[in-house]
């Protein structure tokens, strides 16, 4: 059997005399969307940022096609690993399309300017994602989904194998959040990109995930189909309050409701 | 909507005006630029006009024997042209240098003496003259003193690990610039007020007045250098600007490409500052403008700002030395045009200049 797209192998995270996950083991297949949810501060982002490399692990191994990334430069790391982080894109006022052309920098040297590949690739992940129309606008003037599409398409110009995104549909509306979810969704499914994305709507599991990890007090609480791990024993251990996980009709998909509001 | 189903298509890349705009504007510019050094080598208490120019002009470039009385020659070649080409040396190295740190440090409203240059600088000089130096020591002490404070700076950031490194370098930068600040005053405390204090004093508001032509062997090339980096990395520091988690996760290696930009950005304050004194608020507002007029992306805002610096600067000093009967001190017309433009970007920036 061929090594996973990607393995964590018993990681702890977390900064100097700080660790803030310890034993976190679990892989991700090529094509396979894993949301990881888990309470505020629990480390989710921390987690992401090892992953990617921006900050060291503190114990533990990551594979990548069953090979050790420690050590790879980050030009090497970028160009397997896209990352939409939850504020990015800085504040000045690039346009859309130079924003996502910045996603094919580990492509060329450090003194290369983009070449015509890059350029195209930049407008395919554009068209994908669905705003070739906000390409000349300024990012910084663009709504809040927009821009986190256009962060999305940053990482898919970068042509990636593993797509990592912090809370990816924190504050965007309702619209919006369909919409980012469904791109993912697509992406995976068509391009055998791995995903690994983080939430705090258990039910987005169910929208977008093939898998669903639990992060609780520093370690993996649970790990599985979006239907065994989102019970309400689960979210109750996570997040401390009651909830109902109810089906919607014939779908795969549930709600999750507070028992509060039930009664 | 499903995302893949999108149809795809060519993408005009800029803005409608810019694709037009940005090669009108390199163009405009550089023709100002050149009015302003034709106004400027004809004006002053030698009057040339511009027909005498030219044929001195001519005369130079066929070998003819030149037209012009030798005073007049003297003039342009030993006095005009050495300070016009130091004032749009020193404007643009200004304008370049601050261009670079703003995208650096990811913030618009940053300036050469953010890390504490300009004051290591000045430090530097004032030594110079506290000591009696000759004036190519003042000069050598004011550049060991920028990149002194530089690599101070640098030094405390590195040593203080483990929190957001840029905030660290610049309130690094803000502390040394104090602490080499308190130094100047110190010795302009003790300094002879009738012979030393003027000169610091005339040095630290910064001028071109003692300008000859070997200040620019050492202006120019510094310049040159330092700009070489900055446009081989252009499209790197672009990337920069989206800090330094997000650039590394694009593939830049962030920690070199900061040590190579802040050298080259510092070595270039320092060139200007050790020819001119301080020089406040070029390295400010006109990168500032520059963005404006053409957007935050390097390759293009790097040529329009050294365009707009050398030709402000230029502009300015001959102002300076044109306007009354004694020269005014570079630093505070730079400071009087700088301020109202800045309260106008402080006003109504949120909408033009920020984003």
């Amino acid at each position: 059997m061929s090594a996973p797209r990607l393995a964590v192998e018993d990681l702890s995270y977390g900064y100097p005399g700080h660790i803030v996950g310890h034993g976190i083991s679990f892989t991700v297949g090529a094509g396979e969307v894993l949301c990881v949810l888990g309470r505020n501060g629990e480390g989710k982002s921390t987690l992401f940022k090892t992953i990617l490399g921006l900050l060291s692990p503190r114990a533990g191994a990551l594979r990548v096609d069953g090979e050790p990334i420690a050590g790879w430069s980050p030009r090497r790391r970028a160009l397997v690993f896209g990352y939409v982080p939850q504020n990015g894109g800085g504040t000045f006022p690039f346009t859309v399309a130079e924003l996502v052309l910045m996603g094919r920098t580990a492509h060329r040297g450090p003194f290369a300017g983009p070449s015509a590949a890059d350029r195209q690739a930049a407008d395919e992940a554009i068209a994908v994602l669905g705003i070739s129309h906000l390409a000349t606008r300024e990012w910084v003037r663009v709504s809040g989904g927009e821009r986190q599409l256009a962060l999305v398409a940053r990482a898919l110009a970068q042509e990636p194998r593993i797509l990592v995104l912090d809370e990816p549909t924190a504050s965007l509306d309702f619209g919006n959040q369909v919409r980012v979810l469904d791109a993912i969704r697509s992406l995976a499914e068509t391009r055998a990109l791995s995903v690994l994305l983080s939430t705090h709507h258990p039910e987005q599991a169910f929208a977008c995930a093939d898998r669903v990890a639990v992060l609780s007090g520093g370690e993996l609480l649970r790990i599985g189909a979006p239907g065994e791990v989102v019970t309400a024993e689960t979210l109750r251990a996570c997040y401390s309050v009651d909830v109902a996980v109810l089906p919607v009709a014939d779908s795969q998909y549930h709600v999750c409701v507070p028992q509060a509001y039930l009664s | 909507m499903t995302p893949s189903s999108t149809v795809f298509s060519p993408i005009r890349r800029r803005e409608p005006s810019s694709a037009f705009g940005y090669r009108a504007i390199v163009i405009g510019a550089a023709l100002a630029l050149l009015l302003i050094v034709v106004v400027a080598v004809a004006l002053g208490p030698y009057q040339l006009s511009a027909r005498d120019l030219f044929a001195f002009l001519v005369a130079k470039a066929t070998g003819a024997a030149s037209p012009l009385p030798p005073p007049a020659e003297t003039v342009i070649l030993q006095i005009r042209l050495p300070r016009v080409l130091a004032a749009t040396g020193v404007g643009a190295a200004l304008a370049a240098s601050g261009a670079a740190y703003q995208s650096m440090f990811r913030n618009p409203l940053v300036s050469p003496d953010i890390l504490g240059v300009s004051a290591g600088a000045a430090f530097g000089a004032v030594v110079g003259i506290f000591l009696s130096l000759p004036v190519l020591a003042i000069e050598a002490a004011s550049f060991a003193g920028g990149l002194a404070a530089v690599v101070i700076v640098y030094g405390i950031a590195t040593a203080i690990r483990g929190r957001d490194a840029v905030l660290v370098l610049v309130l690094a930068g803000v502390v040394i610039g104090a602490l080499f600040g308190a130094g100047v005053g110190l010795l302009k405390y003790l300094a002879d007020p009738y012979n030393q204090l003027p000169a610091i004093t005339f040095w630290l508001l910064g001028s071109l007045a003692a300008t000859n032509p070997a200040d620019l062997t050492s202006l120019l090339p510094a310049v040159a250098i330092g700009l070489v980096p900055l446009a081989l990395l252009r499209w790197r520091i672009d990337v920069m600007t989206l800090g330094d988690e997000e650039a590394t996760a694009l593939g830049a290696d962030t920690r070199k490409l900061r040590i190579v930009v802040i050298a080259a950005a510092t070595l270039m304050t320092s060139a200007a500052v050790a020819a001119s004194g301080i020089i406040g608020w070029v390295g400010l507002v006109v990168p500032h403008l520059a963005r404006l007029t053409v957007g935050p992306a390097f390759t293009r805002l790097l040529p329009v700002s050294i365009l707009f610096g050398g030709g402000y600067l230029l502009a300015v000093d001959t102002v300076a030395r044109t306007l009354g009967t004694v020269e005014l001190p570079l630093g505070v017309l730079t400071a009087a045009l700088g301020t109202p433009v800045f309260l106008w970007l402080l006003a109504f920036g949120r909408r033009t200049a920020w984003s």
